[in-house]
């Protein structure tokens, strides 16, 4: 009788064992290490995005000027990682979060999970990023969603390159451009606010029902729309326009099997048809770190990191008097005249304006 | 030791066993499903109720119980002949065949995704063969993003769940029922239809129950092969919560498939309640299988294998010959897709070209996830064993928790997910300094399969043959040992790959934990996926073939326990 409980008691322990066996985290410490003690390196939590890229030495660099540790946690595409950092405000999982853009931007502040910080690095960043005058959010990076072209296509057709939206929806172009939906996909979203951007909230639906005329093609996210359908990747689909960013061209070259004489792609960066997406950093309400913290901000708005990042991001620098790379010069195209829309407008209307989209273009 | 006597001291101590069989689970399911379920729900609901809409809720709920109904009849219809080959028959490569079945469970909806589309796409294998074959300049076969694909990937997917649960209870029915009906005249058909359908009854309805739920909940696959067309309570939850945050609106979706769950398992529960399991087994380990005898019989198993390989293998192999080939194009040659084959992406695999400080060795991407799924096995065979002790003993507490075992597979991951990050948020039960929560969770979803595998098994145990260890002088703990752990050796090898496969796969909730450094196979995948190039395209497929690999290693291994 007694003898299943005792069982029991053995399974468990087992369990425990094989737990004890299996993956320790190679850094959970044994003692609470998120206050600073004599004894060791203080440690700052990063929460940020799966997209997420430095150069390791970098950090390094940071932990060895400052004494301090760093622990990345990655959670998730810019929407999950946010809901996290609002869901856990009352006990933050971090001392800061990097990864925010503009189109959460409003929402972020509204629900209040920042405190605000005047780095002194602000004074290199162009005030056209500095979008939240409270200082809640700094921008760190841009990137332009863009359409991207198959260069061999166009060529081999015999076929003039669209040179922007309007150009889309003419019958030359009929089912050649594959977009993503943009309640699953953050470019999708960008794609459809650079619509609403030029042709304004009342006309945009307009646009769309002309582009689903002339066979656009939708599907949910980014790694769908560029490796599955469209035809100047490696996944060799159907569709040589795809919605992705002005940086990927330089991707295809930094990430091609042989380095080719030219890229095999390009964006389309006429006026007004990319929409650019700003990133942010802020330090969480609560941080255990405020002073690392502070740092932590002033280092990704320093010249290193901010010039580190476009190869490991695929992003641009805000900071104004940063070195391209040679590959960014080269192949990625930001426009001159992006798409933009008020942090707040988009806030506002993101629900609906996605609704009418779902309703016009879906259904 | 003597036989049991219904006294009232027995009595006693047998409802305080039977307490404690199913307190380990229930605790289980209280700290790690209800908890963190709770506190989110009550965290959606607090957020008031301005931004919910339910006029929102009819579509995706009717399309969900529409796509889950006719994936499930499709899976039973593939599955249930595959289970009567591999429960019945011993024939050359029915091992491979078995554990190949597995792999589809572990992939992650990306790279099956990415799997379907280098065969049925528009540059898939399929469509450049019939392109050359019948000197076409379009491809002919359009079947990405199509209700099919749905259809199709759900069958891939799950059809191992009803190989599996059906099939092993097959291998374990006793021959001498079947012979005895045919000694007594019926015919093949009939011994089947009045012997052993109704003996099989209950895995075949727990086989339907775990696959309509799998369906039901589906996430992945309705949402990258079915398109932005098609969207399912629990992608509609994603949207809602990830994209839109909103919510109140994802939380009442969640609360709505969990009450369909709770209802698909009171029906499961009660048309399960006449079949009695009959309390025999064969005499000698495998006595059940032989070698396919007749015409008729070689013709099913050819025709099942031939199946079952096509199914599984095409994609698969697909996949894994894209991470071998080169696919470049010569330039101004798009229509000719010019192949090589390389080993670039494996190569490139090692090489932290970028010196990242997020680069992850391929082996120890392979280490964490292998880690991971065996601490996953442990707690799932942990408490899916006294779980399924308890629900074999009637009462109360045993309905109660048979409906709340299969809750976790039809709760919303996302929700769950989130649930986690506000529940377990604070040292020392938080991810970073309890990374034990990740297959914690893993085995959360694997609890349900385990039990319903373990569970028909430790029904069929004639009680006689307790007795009989216990007359000739065995203690309870070693009958238990060498009368039942023999027996049940099958069954926990089945929930054992399920829990295995569950959490090498990244199931669900987990991807949504805020993890500290250690990256398991499929994250690594993601991660080559979000950036444009063919490198990455090459490592990605390069990655996901090593995770294929990895998994049928493994899914070998642990099968050769069972021969003990």
């Amino acid at each position: 009788m007694k003898t299943i409980p005792k069982l029991l008691l053995l399974i468990l322990a087992a369990a425990l064992l094989a737990a004890c066996a299996a993956p320790a985290a190679p850094s959970a410490p044994a003692a609470p290490a998120a206050t600073a003690t004599p004894s060791g390196p203080a440690e700052l939590v990063v929460m940020t995005h799966d997209s997420f890229a430095v150069t390791a030495d970098l950090i390094s660099r940071f932990e060895n000027d400052n004494y301090a540790k760093v622990t990345f946690l990655k959670s998730g595409d810019t929407g999950s990682a946010l809901n996290k950092a609002i869901l856990s405000k009352e006990a933050p999982l971090a001392d800061v979060f990097y990864g925010l853009d503009n189109t959460f931007l409003s929402r972020a502040l509204e629900e209040g999970i920042f405190e605000p910080y005047v780095s002194p690095a602000l004074g290199q960043i162009d005030p056209i990023y500095q979008l939240d005058l409270t200082h809640h959010a700094l921008p760190v990076d841009f990137g332009d969603v863009c359409i991207n072209y198959d260069k061999a296509y166009f060529q081999e057709k015999n076929l003039a390159v669209p040179e922007g939206l309007d150009d889309l929806v003419k019958p030359e172009y009929k089912g050649l451009l594959v977009v993503q939906d943009p309640s699953t996909s953050s470019s999708g979203l960008a794609f459809l606010l650079a619509t609403i951007a030029k042709y304004g909230p009342e006309q945009y639906l307009e646009y769309w029902s002309q582009l689903k005329a002339n066979g656009v093609v939708v599907v949910n996210g980014w790694e769908t729309a560029y490796y599955t359908n469209f035809s100047g990747s490696s996944g060799k689909g159907a569709q040589p326009l795809v919605v992705s960013y002005g940086s990927s061209p330089a991707a295809e070259v930094i990430f091609a099997e042989k380095p080719p004489a030219d890229a095999p792609t390009a964006s389309i960066v006429g006026p007004q048809s990319c929409f650019r997406q700003v990133e942010f950093v802020g330090i969480l309400k609560g941080a255990k770190q405020r002073a690392l913290a502070e740092k932590f901000v002033d280092f990704m708005l320093s010249k290193p990191f901010q010039e580190d990042m476009p190869l490991q991001m695929f992003v641009y620098p805000v900071m104004k008097e940063t070195v391209l790379p040679e590959v960014f010069q080269n192949y990625a195209q930001a426009p001159d005249e992006p798409a933009t829309l008020a942090p707040d407008e988009i806030a506002k209307n993101r629900d609906s304006w996605i609704k009418a989209w779902t309703d016009l273009v879906l259904k | 030791m003597s036989l049991r006597q219904p006294d009232a001291r027995v009595t006693r101590l047998s409802r305080i066993q039977g307490l404690l069989l199913a307190g380990l689970p229930l605790a289980f399911l209280l700290v790690f499903f209800v908890y963190p379920l709770a506190a989110i729900l009550t965290r959606a609901a607090g957020q008031g109720l301005e931004r919910l809409d339910l006029s929102q809720v009819w579509r995706p709920l009717g399309f969900t119980f529409y796509q889950a109904g006719l994936s499930t009849a499709l899976t039973l219809a593939a599955g249930l002949p595959a289970a009567y080959v591999f429960g019945r028959f011993d024939f050359p490569g029915r091992g491979a065949l078995r554990v190949l079945t597995t792999l589809p469970f572990i992939l992650p909806a990306v790279v099956v995704a990415a799997g379907m589309n280098a065969l049925l796409g528009p540059r898939g294998w399929l469509n450049l063969g019939l392109m050359a074959l019948f000197d076409l300049s379009s491809p002919p076969l359009q079947v990405m993003n199509t209700f099919g694909m749905i259809l199709l990937a759900h069958v891939f997917y799950n059809l191992t769940v009803v190989t599996r649960v059906v099939g092993s209870a097959w291998e374990g029915l006793d021959p001498r029922l079947e012979q005895a009906a045919r000694t007594l005249g019926a015919s093949p058909w009939r011994a089947f239809v009045e012997v052993q359908a109704p003996l099989l009854r209950p895995s075949i309805l727990a086989a339907a129950l775990l696959v309509f739920l799998f369906d039901f909940t589906s996430f992945g696959v309705v949402l990258l092969l079915g398109g932005p067309r098609f969207a399912t309570l629990e992608v509609e939850i994603y949207i809602q919560a990830l994209h839109m945050l909103n919510l109140p609106m994802a939380g009442a979706l969640s609360l709505i498939q969990l009450v369909c769950t709770l209802l698909f398992t009171w029906v499961y529960a009660r048309l399960n309640q006449s079949g009695a399991a009959a309390p025999l087994a064969p005499r000698v380990k495998g006595e059940g299988l032989r070698r396919p005898r007749g015409w008729r019989e070689r013709l099913a198993v050819t025709l099942v294998s031939l199946f079952l390989a096509l199914l599984v293998l095409a994609p698969l192999g697909a996949l894994a010959l894209r991470s071998v080939s080169r696919l470049e194009a010569e330039r101004g040659q798009r229509g000719a897709v010019q192949t090589g084959l390389t080993l670039d992406y494996y190569r490139e695999l090692f090489v932290n070209r970028r010196q990242s400080i997020f680069y992850i060795p391929p082996f120890v991407a392979l280490r964490n996830s292998l880690g991971y799924a065996l601490a996953a096995v442990v707690f799932a065979l942990a408490v899916g064993f006294p779980a399924a002790y308890a629900l074999g003993r009637r009462g109360a507490a045993a309905r109660g928790l048979d409906l709340l075992l299969a809750l976790p597979l039809g709760a919303s991951a996302v929700t769950l997910g989130l649930g986690y990050v506000l529940a377990f948020s604070r040292p020392p039960l938080d991810v970073r300094s309890f990374p034990l929560l990740i297959p914690l969770a893993h085995s959360l979803v694997a609890l349900p399969l385990v039990v319903r595998a373990l569970q028909p098994a430790i029904a069929a145990i004639p009680p006689s043959l307790r007795q009989a260890a216990g007359v000739l002088g065995a203690s309870p703990r070693r009958a238990w040992r060498e009368v039942d752990l023999p027996l049940l050796s099958r069954a926990a090898v089945v929930g054992a790959v399920f829990a295995f496969t569950i959490s090498l796969g990244e199931f669900g909730a987990t991807t949504m934990l805020a993890r500290p450094d250690m990256p398991t196979l499929p994250v690594a995948i993601a991660g080559f996926l979000t950036q444009p190039g063919a490198l990455n395209y090459g490592q990605a497929m390069a990655m996901a073939t090593l995770l294929m690999l990895a998994c049928a290693a493994a899914v070998f291994l642990l099968e050769r326990f069972q021969t003990r």
